[in-house]
């Protein structure tokens, strides 16, 4: 007899079929969202807070309670959510743009605040939704819609590494930045949410995860191609690892 | 810190009158960024909510607070923040989603002096802000505009239960002027029966689909039912909730319109006027939306002349006009910021306009 | 015996799980589905399809359904 070891998770709405462009990685970390949603067993006590770029779609393919957000404010409305219900999980989903340009003022102070939410961050480097434009975490060099001869300090300044950020804030109990550009980096990140996820379960404070993930339609790469990009020229700024954990022992 | 006192007289200011009616009214969390002349509100607050296990938080931001506010309402608790005009811009967004997501936000907006920072003498100047909204697209808020530091308390109760009847996010519209003066004000038990939120607040997915509160709609055609349902329910509420004080209007050859604080002083013109031999009434609209623009009309077909009295450059004069539809002249008694203009100089002005 | 089972109206083309495989058992067909693409297709003639899921974690649209080990 056959065991399975793969399954669609329960979560994931019944026929739901992800909206996102081919070979987009955004299409793996909702996977791995529901499948720790799963494995915790919080899905009827879950409450997102939606978002505003491609990660705007969630609510359409998890079997969960689901608020819409402006764009940028979904900390905000996570915050309002988590108060009103202490013993809901919330979580948000959002992209870099979301999380850490136009609503990196919400993200930063809840983290400060220490709310107990969890928090996933999609870093493309890019504005996908509107069609590649250069972001909060464009690298240096890199060429996009709005800066056609590639990033420079003259006009576009820096990126931003967002888990750094967040782990210096006290109220973090967790940050991390993993990659969906291997198996094993996915497995990586997949214990990642899960222990971003616990922290606020445990009461501990902010859970933060920073995802690099693809965005081949607007780097105008295959799906293949893209993952080597993440390998070869994002994760030598944006380095993988663990910022912050405060369960960690020693 | 001031004691929640029920049943009891005492002599508050309107911030207080407010914070206090919210606290009764069962407000749970209440967010906001502190602004003058309103901040007594969020430290009565802050004060409050903690002693009594329910949330506050100091908001980052007006833009935070706003949405905070969203986030708590969206779970079916009653949940608000306070803000003035300047304040109140950086809100607008926050109040258009509420509105398209039809969710029972409480906005206090104690009015300051604008446009810019301008500066903390009272004003009526965002009577567009609240009644015309800032944020995109077609969607009206409830508007109640206290003109007694009793009213601050009585429509406090009122806001959060329309807002929860109809799932709409409902302002009440403050001055600078109400916020910060003392009068003798008595907290009655809020008068309102608690709403139902069972059939739509997120609450988790426990033995049912997932709940999905949103506006987006990618198909102009959903777009366009969304929006015929939600103006019927702006024609319901007009017509039952339209609510407004008048005095001695069956006579009237003259009817002054004016809202909030203002409308003391207009109420002692009017009989000012009436000595004089002129024979003046008052109409003052305790709901902002929805205006009583039927009783104006009707009023219209009779009356000689309208006087709206308003500080700022003449704001709800245009609602006046359109509910007057030419049956009768309407004029402005205006100051642009500051204490209303003082009943002898109302009269003064009447005088010079009939 | 070990094989995955496919939803070939969810499959994007983006051939991730093609190079995923280690058997490289998963080619490219020339049926296309209903969103006009060329989808992939499990050939594993001689039963060396180990179950290791590798594909399925890979595919970004849940088109690779279920993994059985055997």
């Amino acid at each position: 007899m056959a065991e399975q070891v793969f399954k669609i998770p329960d979560s994931i709405k019944k026929n739901a079929k992800f909206s996102y462009c081919p070979g987009c990685d955004h299409g793996v970390a909702t996977r791995l969202v529901a499948e720790v949603i799963d494995e915790l067993g919080i899905r009827e006590k879950t409450i997102l807070a939606a978002s505003v770029g491609c990660s705007v779609t969630l609510y359409d393919f998890l079997e969960i309670d689901s608020l819409e957000a402006p764009h940028g404010r979904a900390m905000a409305e996570a915050t309002g959510i988590k108060r009103a219900c202490p013993d809901k999980f919330v979580f948000t989903y959002q992209g870099d743009g979301d999380f850490a340009s136009i609503g990196l003022a919400e993200s930063m102070h809840a983290a400060l605040r220490g709310e107990n939410i969890s928090a996933i961050c999609i870093n493309n480097t890019t504005y996908g939704m509107t069609g590649g434009q250069l972001g909060p975490t464009t690298i240096m060099g890199q060429k996009t819609t709005t800066s056609p001869t590639g990033r420079n300090r003259e006009y576009y300044g820096y990126p931003i590494k967002i888990a750094e950020h967040i782990a210096l804030c006290d109220g973090t109990a967790y940050s991390a930045r993993v990659s969906l550009d291997t198996v094993a980096n996915i497995r990586k990140a997949k214990q990642a949410i899960k222990k971003a996820f616990e922290v606020q379960l445990k009461g501990l404070g902010f859970g933060f995860v920073e995802i690099l993930s693809t965005c081949p339609t607007n780097w105008k790469m295959t799906p293949d191609k893209a993952h080597e990009r993440v390998r070869n020229e994002m994760m030598p700024v944006f380095k993988l690892g663990v910022y912050k954990d405060i369960t960690a022992e020693g | 810190m001031v004691e929640c006192l029920k049943d009891k007289k005492v002599l508050t200011k309107g911030n207080y009158a407010i914070a206090n009616a919210a606290v009764l009214a069962g407000c749970q969390c209440y967010f906001g960024y502190p602004i003058t002349p309103q901040s007594e509100i969020g430290e009565f607050m802050s004060g409050k909510m903690q002693e009594l296990g329910r949330a506050y938080v100091s908001a980052e931001s007006e833009l935070a607070a706003i949405n905070m506010v969203i986030g708590a309402v969206s779970t079916g608790v009653k949940a608000m923040t306070s803000s003035s005009s300047c304040a109140v811009a950086l809100m607008q967004e926050g109040l258009s989603y509420a509105a398209a997501d039809e969710l029972p936000v409480v906005l206090v907006s104690v009015m300051r002096g604008g446009p810019g920072l301008g500066n903390i003498y009272p004003s009526q100047g965002d009577y567009f802000q609240a009644t015309k909204g800032g944020g995109d697209g077609d969607y009206k808020l409830i508007v109640l505009a206290p003109s007694t530091v009793q009213e601050c308390a009585d429509l406090t109760y009122k806001a959060f239960y329309l807002a929860q009847k109809y799932r709409n996010p409902t302002v009440l519209l403050a001055d600078g002027m109400l916020g910060q003066m003392m009068e003798p004000v008595e907290y009655k038990q809020n008068p309102y029966p608690e709403i139902d939120n069972s059939n739509w607040a997120l609450t988790g997915a426990k033995g049912r689909k997932g709940r999905i509160i949103r506006s987006y709609a990618p198909l102009a055609s959903d777009r366009c039912e969304f929006l015929e349902k939600l103006y019927k329910k702006y024609k319901l509420i007009e017509e039952n909730e339209t609510e407004w004080e008048e005095i001695g209007v069956e006579d009237a050859d003259v009817v002054l319109v004016s809202f909030g604080g203002t409308a003391r002083n207009v109420k002692i013109a009017a009989k000012m006027c009436r000595e004089k031999g002129i024979k003046a009434g008052v109409l003052r609209p305790i709901t902002l939306f929805p205006f009583p623009h039927k009783r104006l009309f009707e009023l219209s077909k009779k009356v000689k002349k309208f006087i709206t009295v308003e500080v700022n450059m003449g704001q709800m004069v245009n609602d006046v006009r359109l509910a007057v539809n030419g049956n009768a002249p309407v004029e402005l008694i205006h100051k642009p910021v500051g204490i209303p203009p003082a009943p002898e100089e109302i009269v003064k002005q009447i005088e010079e306009l009939i | 015996m070990s094989y995955i089972t496919i939803d070939r109206d969810k499959c994007k083309a983006c051939y991730l799980c093609v190079n995923e495989c280690p058997k490289k058992l998963i080619k490219i067909s020339k049926t296309k589905n209903s969103l006009g693409n060329n989808i992939v297709e499990f050939c594993d003639e001689k039963g060396e399809c180990l179950g290791c899921a590798m594909c399925a974690m890979r595919c970004p649209d849940l088109a690779i359904e279920e993994v059985y080990k055997g």
